[in-house]
């Protein structure tokens, strides 16, 4: 097909050229437009003054901003007065990679929330200040010669800044409890909301009767501390959140769609039902759809786990995701977006994401077993004092200082201030979470399944035992493959030393490339191509030619294992967990993958359904089990797992199902995120245990009727403080590197 | 101690104002980049030349 090598080799001239980002494009007010981009190699200061100020200079442009925090370049334009992909070839050529970013909804939501938060911890300090100020001044008073009145004024103007205050900054806990009471349960937010309620009004009663102590700040005090634990909280899941974005429209396909004979690279979130698409060589199906025309092999480990590929002709139908090894396809997508999924899969996720029985969190168990007791001992202590022969007035006011002494301060600090912490240490060893809970999850796994291809082995196939060929040759055919896209081209191409391709290489699509180096002609590509003969083909191997003046090479290219996958086995099996594969692979390439790893338990050949009966017989066991995996045909097992991880390469939907996703080409971060799970969760189990003590010597004493304001103060702060610094011990280590 | 009639509230007046400044300062977009603040201080491309 001449014609089509020909077209396709315009369009690669054209590729950059002609990107449509009309879809990102914003319409801002007064007929201006505004993009988002997700900016790659912004590594220092220096970087934002140099971005900003090449942007300026385009045509039009109104506003370039840089945040550095979240590498985002939010641009705005006078609209018709430049192409947005200028924008980003502006920062191509100041060696700065810029992707189209859409905004997630989740993340704007969780943008206002966290902005929400900042205000109810403004307002909470700022009134648990002023409130302390006077309230020292109470309490130094009382000891020397205060009047009444004074006194009384000072509780009147501590009133009025509390109750707006605790109205205003209470929301978030009030909100939360009262959704747990209509669903008739208990979360640690009605103990809190109860306390600081009961703490008010008694102090406001407490007032209007001249007497010489309220607790005004008491209730303010415990509001602050916990608003700046959700705050913290909030910070790092944002965090995670934008660079989980930034990974996302780093890796967001582009796809060359054909309309009237014109061909236009679009975005891959922009392809309709209906499109026809131009898919190359070494480029991955942008949708699925079925093939109208061109021949080729197409790579489906990433749907099925499968490393052998597939010959596809005209009529068949091929999935998102798959890699286009030899020929140019023409496609018409059948479905796009969100829809791209094979029906089977689809059902089986959602009967997996069912099924799932919710484990229950630590802190909601705790809550649980905690709220009971507490409003418990107050009613007991209330009724104790009256049966003593006590006023109800005082019996009242004993059992309301039960409520705030044991008011969940540290309990309620305990967990989430590991969880943040916690979670921060993962983020340095390239784990980010998709869920906050996942960490008690990842602590309590006791059988790692892992799938192979993409997994154990790397997502891109690599030069197997480079060091037998003859290097100086190696390196000449590894610079000639520079020049081609195709994947196992690129493979070979890894082992360059010199990322500068020869000048006058030429790509002959689906056969290879040449080029004239020192008068000689050189080829890389097929066997026929190089003009040799090839070797029987070998299960799991590929082989690339190279010839060049009468030498020639043979290059072997295979999935290969990730370089620490031995290590990271070793140090999961020396963790106490039992390992297994299963895969969707053939028998004869996962037999060797288990052999070098030691992993005697492992299944081939399996099914999406088989891998979910498999991981469901593994629960019956009671085991609960940490899935790791990639394909598309993993994701309905991860979700029924008991906890899951899957690396960047995923496709989408995978990684969507995953409670953490690992980054880089090791697979160290597996066992990292297990260890630091395990060390998070024996911090979360001594900071209940922390606050437990604080109880059990806080509450003898606040039924004795003992507490005073000032007590009261130093135990939640002391407490508080206390969990704060022992969850800050799970910053040690996290990397193993 | 008349003069805390009114010396309290001014000086819960004085915090009010900073309260505020933060809450508008926040509003503003001023802590949506902090990293970046920190090292756009030391460029000084607002100064022309």
């Amino acid at each position: 097909m001449p014609a089509c090598a020909g077209m396709s080799g315009e369009a690669e001239q054209s590729m950059t050229a002609a990107l449509d980002l009309s879809l990102y494009a914003k319409p801002a007010d007064d007929g201006r437009l505004s993009i988002d981009l997700a900016v790659d190699g912004v590594t220092c200061g220096a970087c934002i003054g140099r971005i900003e100020g090449a942007v300026k200079q385009l045509p039009g442009i109104a506003e370039a901003r840089l945040n550095y925090t979240n590498r985002r370049l939010h641009v705005v334009w006078t609209g018709g007065a430049l192409e947005p992909s200028r924008i980003i070839e502006t920062l191509e050529a100041n060696g700065y990679h810029g992707h189209p970013f859409v905004p997630l909804r989740a993340e704007q939501e969780e943008a206002a929330e966290a902005r929400k938060l900042t205000r109810c911890l403004a307002v909470a300090g700022f009134a648990g200040m002023n409130i302390m100020l006077l309230s020292v001044s109470v309490w130094s008073g009382n000891a020397s010669d205060m009047t009444a009145e004074t006194r009384d004024f000072f509780h009147w103007a501590s009133a009025l800044i509390a109750l707006p205050a605790a109205a205003y900054a209470g929301r978030p806990f009030f909100a939360s409890a009262w959704r747990a009471l209509k669903a008739r349960s208990l979360n640690m937010d009605v103990p809190i909301s109860l306390g600081v309620i009961l703490a008010l009004g008694m102090s406001l009663v407490e007032t209007a009767h001249h007497a010489r102590e309220a607790y005004f700040d008491s209730a303010i005090m415990l509001l602050f501390f916990l608003l700046i634990g959700r705050a913290l909280d909030h910070a790092m899941r944002r965090k995670t959140r934008a660079v989980a974005g930034n990974l996302a429209a780093l890796k967001a396909d582009t796809a060359h769609r054909l309309r009237d004979d014109e061909l236009v690279t679009v975005p891959a979130a922009a392809v309709r039902p209906g499109d026809r698409l131009l898919v190359k060589s070494g480029e991955r199906v942008p949708a699925d759809g079925k093939i109208e025309s061109g021949r080729s092999e197409i790579d489906e480990s990433l749907i099925t786990g499968e490393t052998a590929r597939r010959v596809i002709a005209p009529g068949d139908t091929v999935y998102a995701g798959s890699l286009n090894y030899a020929g140019t396809l023409t496609l018409a997508v059948t479905a796009a977006g969100g829809a791209t999924l094979i029906d089977e899969i689809e059902t089986l996720l959602d009967k997996a994401a069912s099924a799932k029985s919710r484990a229950m969190r630590l802190a909601d168990r705790a809550s649980r077993v905690y709220a009971p007791v507490v409003h418990v001992t107050a009613a007991l202590t209330c009724i104790g004092w009256l049966a003593a022969g006590a006023s109800l007035h005082d019996a009242i006011v004993t059992a309301i200082s039960v409520l705030i002494i044991t008011c969940p301060c540290a309990l309620a600090l305990a967990i989430p201030a590991v969880q943040v912490v916690a979670s921060g240490a993962l983020f340095r060893a390239n784990v980010i979470l998709n869920s906050g809970d996942a960490i008690e999850r990842l602590a309590e796994a006791d059988t790692v399944v892992f799938d192979k291809t993409g997994t154990l082995t790397l997502p891109e196939p690599r030069v197997v035992a480079p060091a037998n060929a003859d290097p100086v040759l190696l390196q000449i055919a590894a610079r000639l493959a520079l020049s081609s896209r195709h994947p196992l081209a690129v493979a070979l191409a890894r082992e360059a030393t010199s990322r500068v391709p020869f000048a006058d290489a030429v790509e002959e699509p689906g056969r290879g490339v040449r080029a004239i180096i020192d008068g000689v002609e050189a080829r890389a590509g097929s066997a026929a191509f190089c003009g040799l003969a090839a070797p029987l083909p070998m299960p799991g191997l590929s082989y690339i030619y190279f010839a060049m003046g009468g030498r020639s090479l043979a290059v072997a290219v295979a999935q290969t294992l990730r370089a620490d996958a031995v290590e990271t086995v070793a140090r999961l099996r020396a963790l106490g967990l039992d390992l297994r594969i299963l895969s969707g692979d053939r028998t004869e390439a996962v037999a060797p993958v288990a052999k070098a790893l030691g992993i005697d338990k492992w299944g081939a050949e399996l099914k999406p359904a088989d891998k979910i009966a498999l991981i469901e017989d593994l629960k019956r066991q009671g085991r609960r089990v940490l899935m790791v995996g990639d394909g598309l045909n993993d994701a309905p097992s991860l979700a029924a797992a008991h906890v899951s991880l899957s690396p960047i390469s995923a496709v989408d939907l995978t990684q969507a199902q995953a409670d953490a996703v690992f980054l880089g080409e090791r697979l160290a971060p597996v066992g990292d995120a297990v260890v630091a799970a395990r060390r998070a969760r024996r911090l979360m189990t001594e900071n209940l245990g922390l606050a437990v003590v604080y109880n059990l010597i806080a509450v003898p004493i606040a039924i004795a009727g003992a507490v005073t304001p000032l007590i009261a103060a130093l135990a939640m702060s002391g407490s508080s403080l206390l969990v704060t610094l022992n969850a800050l011990r799970a910053r040690r280590g996290g990397s193993s590197s | 101690m008349n003069v805390l009639v009114y010396l309290v509230p001014l000086a819960l007046g004085l915090g009010l104002v900073g309260l505020f400044g933060f809450l508008w300062a926040l509003r503003s977009g001023q802590y949506s980049d902090v990293d970046g603040a920190a090292l756009r201080i030391l460029s000084d491309d607002d100064v022309e030349g």
